[in-house]
């Protein structure tokens, strides 16, 4: 019986760690499907859902019941394998992303010096899920949708991960820890301002959320990709969706924001803090921009969010190498 | 690790197989990226991460999603499965197969005869010394793949240019 070793025991304390960061995302993202209703209903004058239990706080358990207990439908015109596995496929890749999140200086699943490419590369993977939904579903609208997200996500990746570069040169590291700890004396924010506005607007585009919902615009596509999905199924894409908004935010927190660093709290609580921030400013987002057509969204991409990264990659090399002593 | 190399290189050689055997384009073109996975895999497994990532990122993320794409647009129907079925049959594919077996063979005499010493260490590179290699001694070949890259998409652009109407003029005429 190994059961009282060391390494047995940082073993199982990293297993817990990693199980209870898992559980912790989807069940912040179940939350804050209600959390953003209700802000929603805050901001738009209205009241948002209030009906079950004292001040509406039961609201996720009745729609987790209802969710969980409908009837899980599988259109007989769908390609059934691909059908199943594009949700599986929506949720996983994101989940996976938090992997390479660190926490705290404690917490945290993985210490990669490749840490942010994996995000990448599963953000990558995550189009799949779209792709793939839209297309087994056998329904031209979903087919739209998908075709709108694909071009979309496609577009907004290119420039996703030159956004970010200007971070990884700064800090020398691809590894979310180093460039947390290199953020000790300033925020990234301040010297990677335009790094920061275009990842973002690629954040949320890849997450196709408001303002970058066409995928799943109502009046258009009568919701997209998702338009035959039912039950648990759609339930993952709906919850995905979420656990993107939670992963994109925790992301720039990492980044840009100093991730744990901060006076007098303990460093969770900064982390949690300014990740609640970001995710009450993506809700704000929705309650506050109208949706754009498709094609202005795509030609800003390209346009406008392209030139302004790749600038913003000169101007921080360039900045670089004249502010280094000068080797050799 | 050994056992992660051998059990990803056996995923990719039989999804391989299954993207040759598949019927169904679509099932075919997963098949690929299953396979595309597992090399990735196969790159972790021996000790280079950054390439594993970039496989993923460059194949199976951005390459393979515009076949799918591609495939999808063009709305296959049953016509084509009994084409492949066709093709599949074993007048088609004994030719080939019996070429490329010997081809295989000398494949495995040629590895069998070389170095057999070298082992899947568990040495992990870090993308820092793969981005100094390559600007340091392959200078020149990262600057040539550039030039080739820039010669792809100027003649994508000029390809993709309609002779007939004006270069648009950005404001994209609703």
């Amino acid at each position: 019986m190994s059961g009282s070793t060391p390494a047995f025991v940082a073993l199982a304390a990293a297993m817990a760690q990693a199980l209870a960061i898992l559980v912790g995302v989807v069940l912040l993202a179940a939350v804050m499907t209600v959390v953003e209703r209700r802000l929603l209903g805050l901001w738009q004058d209205r009241h948002g859902p209030n009906r079950v239990g004292p001040a509406g706080s039961l609201q996720l358990v009745a729609d987790m019941i209802k969710i969980l207990f409908k009837e899980d439908w599988i259109p007989p015109f769908a390609d059934r394998p691909l059908f199943v596995l594009a949700p599986v496929i929506a949720m996983a890749s994101l989940l996976l992303s938090f992997m390479i999140i660190p926490l705290t200086p404690t917490w945290g699943v993985a210490d990669w010096h490749i840490g942010l490419l994996f995000f990448f590369a599963m953000a990558g993977i995550n189009v799949y899920a779209v792709l793939l939904g839209g297309w087994s579903s056998g329904n031209k609208y979903a087919l739209l949708g998908a075709m709108r997200a694909t071009a979309q996500t496609l577009s907004y990746e290119v420039f996703m991960g030159l956004s970010l570069m200007g971070v990884v040169a700064l800090a020398g590291s691809f590894n979310l820890r180093e460039i947390v700890a290199a953020q000790q004396g300033l925020w990234f924010i301040v010297p990677q301002f335009l790094g920061f506005c275009t990842f973002l607007v690629a954040g949320v585009a890849v997450t196709h959320r408001h303002p970058f919902d066409q995928p799943e615009a109502e009046q258009e596509l009568a919701d997209g990709y998702h338009i035959e999905y039912s039950g648990m199924k759609f339930g993952m894409f709906f919850i995905g969706e979420y656990i993107g908004m939670v992963l994109v935010s925790a992301l720039i927190v990492t980044l840009f924001f100093g991730g744990w660093l901060g006076p007098w709290l303990p460093p969770f609580a900064w982390f949690a803090l300014k990740t609640g921030a970001l995710l009450v400013l993506f809700v704000l987002l929705r309650a506050a921009l109208p949706r754009p057509r498709h094609d202005h969204v795509m030609s800003f991409g390209w346009r406008v969010c392209l030139p302004l990264t790749l600038i913003n990659l000169l101007v921080t090399g360039a900045a670089i190498l004249w502010l280094s002593p000068a080797t050799d | 690790m050994e056992l992660a190399f051998y059990a990803s290189g056996l995923v990719a050689v039989l999804a391989t197989l299954r993207v040759i055997t598949s019927t169904n384009p679509i099932h075919a073109l997963l098949y690929l990226i299953v396979s595309l996975l597992a090399v990735a895999m196969v790159f972790f497994a021996l000790g280079a991460p950054f390439a594993g990532a970039l496989e993923v990122i460059v194949y199976a993320g951005a390459i393979m999603v515009l076949f799918v794409f591609v495939v999808m647009m063009l709305n296959l129907k049953e016509t084509v499965t009994a084409q492949e079925r066709a093709w599949l049959g074993p007048r088609t594919w004994a030719g080939p197969s019996l070429l490329a077996a010997v081809l295989l063979v000398v494949l495995i005499a040629v590895l069998w005869r070389g170095d057999i010493g070298r082992v899947i260490a568990g040495d992990t590179l870090t993308a820092q010394a793969v981005g100094t290699v390559l600007f340091g001694p392959w200078l020149l070949v990262v600057e040539l793949a550039a030039v080739l890259l820039l010669a792809a998409l100027v003649t994508a652009s000029h390809v993709g240019r309609s002779a007939s109407r004006p270069p648009d003029d950005g404001s994209d005429g609703a």
